[in-house]
């Protein structure tokens, strides 16, 4: 499902005080930003830096000292009781952990939910199939936690949440205790659920990886403070904070290699360094060709590498122009007139 | 030949029988009676200790401090401490059935701490799932904490049950009889050691039948066949 401006949850003003005796320490430092529709959001962060505080917000689990949240049209704050309730079965929570009821089998552990919402056992029956299959664990209905993988769990974890038809999935670090292969199948299972069932995700991560592959839109939190925020293309394209850098740094190289670089220090001609981001729909755009021939200057690809984002596919390429300040000048202007991004770089 | 070993324990069968049927009832009422207390003053702890669903230092305080008390008094003496609530409750002082009081007493506050541990040891995180869900905290005590906790909280009956057999046997002081005090009266004081061995004999068959009984079903509760 491609995201929409329906803002489902907004985080206004948020700061969160943790007390102990007589320390006060600020987990959340005034974060305001909002989540819309269809979107999948990343939070990504170190440790400690309050994003899993910040998601437990969504569903009250934790509770601002200042500010407030609106999830689905309702204010959070002063929200009690049975309207609160209310407010949390229509959004789904998956753990970490995955904290399934180790008493209960598979069937039960999701039929769970629907109890608390006081459906028929024919409806409970047929929802619990319906969920078990969509999920791929069909076969382990009467099967126990204890007798699960950790994916599997946490695909019992997922049907469990999705039991009542949530609008919101709210994920914490849901996928941090399970191997790649596992995180791949469960993120491609999140994937599916944003878009066959239109439900829009919050997902803590410390990991970009799970960021570039599910997530259109990134907050990056450190020390409480909400360091950037936006779709994920634009932060990936240009990472302006420090922490910003070092997390995209990890899936797109943004420092340019020692070989190359030994070999440009080398170099005494006139040049200029510049990196150019391409988006699939720049894929059949001949920038580079017409600089060569229409603008007749010299250039030289450095390096270039190539990330798939949730929809996109974003290329960097560095690009060595030789020439002088007037060519300099041409192909900046050209490259801005095709209304792509580019950056000029030093050694 | 039946006939020759009870001329040996020298009493008739009869009396053994009735012995066994009041050690069985006290303990059997006893047990019920501490158990509902006991799960009510747990659930009360664990909800309104600190970080609790319903924090309340006032309450938890409160009863922390009276299960305490009880608990500090030692059976034989709590069994004549309370002898005016005995008589309040059950309209007299002495029999099989006063001795339900005492017992249930002391049995009570014990129950309460076992439950307290094995309601703690429940996986914070299923509250919070349960929480995430839209539970209310009635839901999250019998959906998921009992749930959960109840092959703990078998265990934890299993141990108080054996306790109070063995709080039966000075329930004899008030005149309740059981296996105990015929061990005591008979056994002891008349110098019978047939009867007093034949006596801790049948009480290590109560224990290791309750023990066996407690862990099969713990282990059931577990969904460990």
């Amino acid at each position: 499902m491609s995201s929409t401006n329906e803002t489902v949850v907004r985080f206004i003003n948020i700061t969160k005080d943790f007390t102990q005796g007589k320390n006060v320490s600020r987990a959340l430092n005034h974060v305001s930003f909002e989540v819309n529709k269809g979107d999948i959001c990343g939070l990504i962060g170190f440790s400690g830096a309050g994003k899993s505080t910040l998601l437990r917000m969504v569903n009250e689990l934790e509770t601002p000292t200042e500010g407030d949240v609106e999830v689905l049209g309702h204010s959070l704050k002063n929200t009690k009781g049975k309207k609160l309730r209310d407010i949390r079965k229509r959004i789904g929570m998956i753990f970490q952990e995955f904290n399934l009821l180790e008493s209960k089998t598979v069937f039960d552990n999701v039929a769970i939910a629907l109890k608390l919402n006081g459906e028929s056992k024919d409806y409970i029956q047929q929802r619990v199939t319906t969920l078990l299959e969509f999920v791929g664990l069909s076969d382990k209905k009467d099967s126990y936690p204890y007798e699960l993988s950790g994916g599997q769990k946490q695909r019992v974890g997922i049907a469990r949440a999705l039991a009542t038809k949530p609008e919101i999935l709210l994920c914490d670090e849901a996928t941090s205790a399970l191997d790649p292969d596992t995180t791949e199948s469960i993120l491609n299972l999140l994937s599916k659920i944003n878009k066959e069932l239109q439900v829009t995700i919050l997902f803590v991560t410390h990991t970009i990886r799970v960021v570039q592959k599910i997530c259109n839109k990134v907050a990056i939190l450190e020390h409480g403070n909400l360091v950037e925020f936006g779709n994920v293309i634009d932060i990936f394209s240009n990472p302006q904070s420090t922490i910003a850098k070092k997390f995209v740094g990890a899936v797109i190289p943004n420092v340019i290699p020692k070989g190359i670089k030994d070999e440009l220090l080398k170099y005494d001609g006139k040049y200029k360094l510049i990196r150019i981001f391409f988006h699939a729909q720049n894929a059949t755009d001949d920038v580079i060709w017409q600089i060569n021939n229409r603008l007749n200057v010299h250039t030289n690809v450095m390096f270039a590498s190539v990330s798939e984002l949730q929809d996109v596919v974003l290329s960097v390429i560095t690009l060595q122009i030789t020439g002088t300040e007037d060519d300099f000048k041409k192909v900046y202007d050209y490259i801005s007139s095709r209304q792509i991004e580019f950056e000029e770089i030093s050694l | 030949m039946i006939d020759n070993f009870f001329k040996l324990l020298g009493i008739p069968s009869s009396q053994l029988i009735t012995c066994a049927n009041q050690t069985l009832y006290m303990v059997f009422v006893s047990l019920v009676l501490g158990s509902l207390i006991g799960i009510i003053f747990a659930f009360t702890l664990v909800l309104t200790a600190k970080g609790g669903l319903k924090e309340n230092k006032f309450v938890f305080n409160t009863l922390s401090f009276v299960i305490n008390t009880v608990r500090s008094i030692p059976f034989i003496i709590l069994l004549v401490f309370i002898l005016p609530v005995t008589k309040a409750i059950v309209g007299t002082r002495i029999g099989t059935t006063a001795a339900l009081v005492p017992l249930t007493f002391f049995i009570a506050p014990y129950i309460a701490r076992l439950f307290e541990n094995s309601l703690l040891e429940v996986n914070k995180g299923i509250i919070e799932a349960a929480k995430s869900m839209g539970a209310s905290t009635f839901e999250i005590i019998i959906h998921f904490w009992i749930p959960e906790a109840k092959s703990s909280l078998i265990l934890a009956t299993t141990i108080a049950t054996i306790s109070l057999l063995g709080a039966t046997a000075m329930a004899g002081v008030i005149g309740a009889g059981g296996v105990g005090d015929l061990a005591l009266t008979y056994g002891y004081e008349r110098m019978n050691s047939a009867l007093m061995t034949f006596t801790v004999i049948v009480l290590i068959i109560f224990v290791q039948i309750i023990q066996a009984l407690g862990n099969y079903l713990a282990r059931r509760a577990r969904g460990r066949r």
